[in-house]
């Protein structure tokens, strides 16, 4: 078995504001291992970026309250002072944006950016941080690294850019990549590209990421295990196989129902879960999922447990739907037939 | 690089021509300002007026007097209707005064309404904030004519005591150590304004650039957060602050400062300007105006450069 590098169990994050305690996670655990890549799947609001900016302690705020343990090689970071989380932050961990646009300083040159990350957290000299930002944009497949170091933000494409905050997370050799929704403001062509550099990457740097996103399709081909997150928790957790062979919470077929498939017959419009993502103030009551749930019965009314009912037994799904029953309808719930009551 | 300095010296040849004719179109338009019976004094008959104009050539089409006056303005000619003084000599008189006013409450204001930004931004919400935005207020809120009479009644005239010097000005090169004395309080009661308002200004910038992405970015990379202000927040937040202070501090060299010099009896440009819109004296008040104008002109131009050089994505390519 590879080496455990992030093991968060049980994770809270709370914010107090003036309307009310937003639980934006409400317990939510997941092991990555050396190697490996995580999917966390969701709509927005469902508490995946949260769960992320957490682990790398940038919700820290004097209205936040955290619960359960992010242990990253053993160690619980969200014990550690936030001078210390200092020096996880770049080094053991790095993280790459949703908006490349935004992301990187304007006023900055590329290289600089990049420097400034690797003088951080190592003693080199200006010079050598400057070749190794060279190297790095060439690894992340920039052309002519040797004068677009020298460009500002504005100078280079989406892609580009993505690709440079990528060359800039990587620059210490973090041994976790988390990638927040890095191809949502991509272009397509480009979103395939992006997800293949971090996938090879990942190798070339013997690192292991968490890759956010709402869209299935991104991590079907490169994450060897998938949670799905639903208004703070995580409501299925499998294998990427797993998931896709033999997905059980309802939440997920919407999901998978809303990717477009040119393998299949096309339906006259595309599927869409019907309704928005709960309050994370006030939860509905039992099942947060129930009120959008096409088979929502009596028994959601109770709060079904996150547990395994099939096998293998890593697959595990938080719904009270009996198994034969989910396995018999949710053809027509993802090709969008059953429609919500 | 070049067409830009170009364009933007043109637009301010434009924009100074504009300014004299404007102020030349208002004073003619305005009652009571026929300069032939000022000039004449008090006790003048009608005979000397009508020879003051036709000497004087008031009596000719405004287009002409305009073109005259513009004319002895670019020569150094202007003379003034009620003193018969040369104007540029007594914009050169005020200059020193004007110049050291500006100078030293510029460094004050912008030092202090930095500070007062950036701690009431870390701040934001605590105590000391809520104590730094009323003190804030309340500089703004003060008017110059208020706050410089009463600072010299109980500062100067021995309200409280004599300790600073009640008005005036004294020259740098005759005495350095009194040029400064008699400056502390013009130049305080002159920065308190700007302090409360670019303190305001730039804890706004500030609170808005902290939530900015790349801020996310810089501290997920570990940055220490000193650094992350200094080199993420404050260098973003600073460069609206750069466009309000170049226009501010060109506006008090070119004489805005009426109220402060005339207050502390400078006797700067400023005052100057303020004597002769009291006299209705249509020489000085121009000749003023366009140093004043090319002040503002000249700054802004400044500014824009300034500000290529702090935003590389405005840079003429």
């Amino acid at each position: 078995m590879a080496e455990l590098l992030l093991d968060v169990r049980n994770l809270k994050a709370h914010f107090a504001t003036e309307d009310g305690v937003v639980k934006a996670v409400d317990g939510v655990s997941f092991e990555l291992e050396r190697g490996k890549v995580l999917g966390i799947v969701g709509e927005s609001g469902s508490g995946k970026s949260v769960t992320a900016m957490t682990v790398m302690g940038l919700t820290r705020d004097v209205n936040s309250r955290f619960g359960g343990e992010v242990l990253y090689k053993g160690k619980d970071l969200l014990k550690v002072s936030d001078a210390e989380m200092q020096q996880y932050r770049g080094a053991e961990i790095g993280m790459i944006f949703q908006d490349p646009m935004t992301s990187l300083n304007p006023v900055y040159r590329i290289g600089e950016q990049i420097e400034e990350a690797i003088r951080a957290h190592e003693k080199v000299d200006k010079r050598v941080a400057r070749s190794r930002s060279v190297e790095l944009l060439r690894q992340v497949g920039i052309p002519n690294p040797e004068s677009r170091v020298d460009d500002f933000p504005h100078q280079f494409s989406g892609g580009m850019r993505q690709r440079a905050m990528i060359a800039m997370a990587l620059s210490c050799n973090p041994a976790v990549l988390i990638a927040d929704e890095p191809t949502t403001a991509l272009d397509v062509t480009i979103q395939a590209q992006i997800i293949e550099l971090i996938d090879r990457l990942k190798d070339d740097f013997n690192s292991a990421v968490i890759l956010i996103t709402h869209d299935l399709g991104v991590v079907a081909d490169i994450a060897d295990e998938i949670i799905v997150m639903y208004a703070g928790t995580v409501v299925e957790r499998a294998a990427t196989r797993d998931l896709f062979y033999d997905p059980l919470m309802p939440y997920t077929w919407g999901l998978l129902g809303s990717i477009p498939r040119l393998d299949r017959p096309r339906p006259d419009r595309l599927h869409s879960i019907k309704g928005s993502p709960p309050s994370l103030i006030t939860l509905p009551q039992g099942c947060a999922f129930r009120p959008r749930c096409p088979h929502a019965f009596d028994r959601c009314m109770e709060q079904p447990t996150l547990e395994s009912h099939v096998d293998p037994p890593t697959h595990l799904d938080r719904c009270w739907l009996d198994v034969e029953y989910k396995r018999s309808h949710r053809a027509d719930t993802i090709s969008g037939r059953t429609e919500a009551a | 690089m070049m067409t830009f300095l170009v364009r933007r010296t043109i637009g301010a040849i434009l924009v100074c021509i504009a300014v004299t004719f404007i102020v030349f179109l208002i004073f003619i338009v305005v009652p009571g300002g026929d300069p032939a019976q000022r000039i004449a004094g008090k006790n003048a008959t009608q005979q000397n007026i009508q020879n003051i104009r036709k000497d004087w050539g008031f009596d000719r089409p405004f287009y002409v007097q305009y073109y005259r006056m513009m004319e002895k303005m670019f020569s150094g000619q202007l003379v003034s209707y009620t003193s018969q003084q040369n104007v540029l000599d007594q914009i050169k008189q005020g200059m020193p005064a004007t110049f050291s006013l500006a100078i030293g409450a510029g460094i004050i204001w912008l030092f202090f309404g930095i500070l007062v930004g950036v701690i009431s931004a870390i701040k934001a919400g605590k105590l000391s904030d809520r104590v730094i935005t009323v003190l804030a207020l309340i500089g703004i809120s003060m008017p110059v004519f208020w706050l410089g009479i009463v600072t010299r009644y109980y500062l100067a005239e021995g309200g409280l005591t004599t300790l600073f010097p009640d008005g005036e000005y004294v020259a740098l090169t005759s005495d350095p150590l009194q040029w400064f004395w008699h400056l502390v309080l013009p130049w305080l009661v002159l920065a308190v304004l700007f302090i409360g308002f670019y303190g305001r200004v730039l804890r706004g910038n500030v609170l808005d650039t902290v939530n900015e992405d790349y801020v996310r970015t810089a501290k997920a990379k570990g940055l220490p957060p000193k650094r992350i202000m200094r080199k993420h927040v404050l260098r973003l937040s600073l460069i609206p602050i750069v466009t309000l202070f170049g226009l501010d501090f060109a506006a008090v060299l070119g004489g805005g400062a009426i109220l402060t010099e005339t207050v502390f009896d400078l006797h700067g440009v400023g005052q100057y300007a303020a004597q002769s819109i009291n006299n209705f004296d249509l020489p000085p008040i121009m000749g003023v105006t366009m140093y004043g104008a090319l002040f503002i002109v000249f700054f802004s131009v400044l500014v824009d450069l300034f500000y290529a050089y702090l935003d590389p994505r405005i840079r003429p390519t």
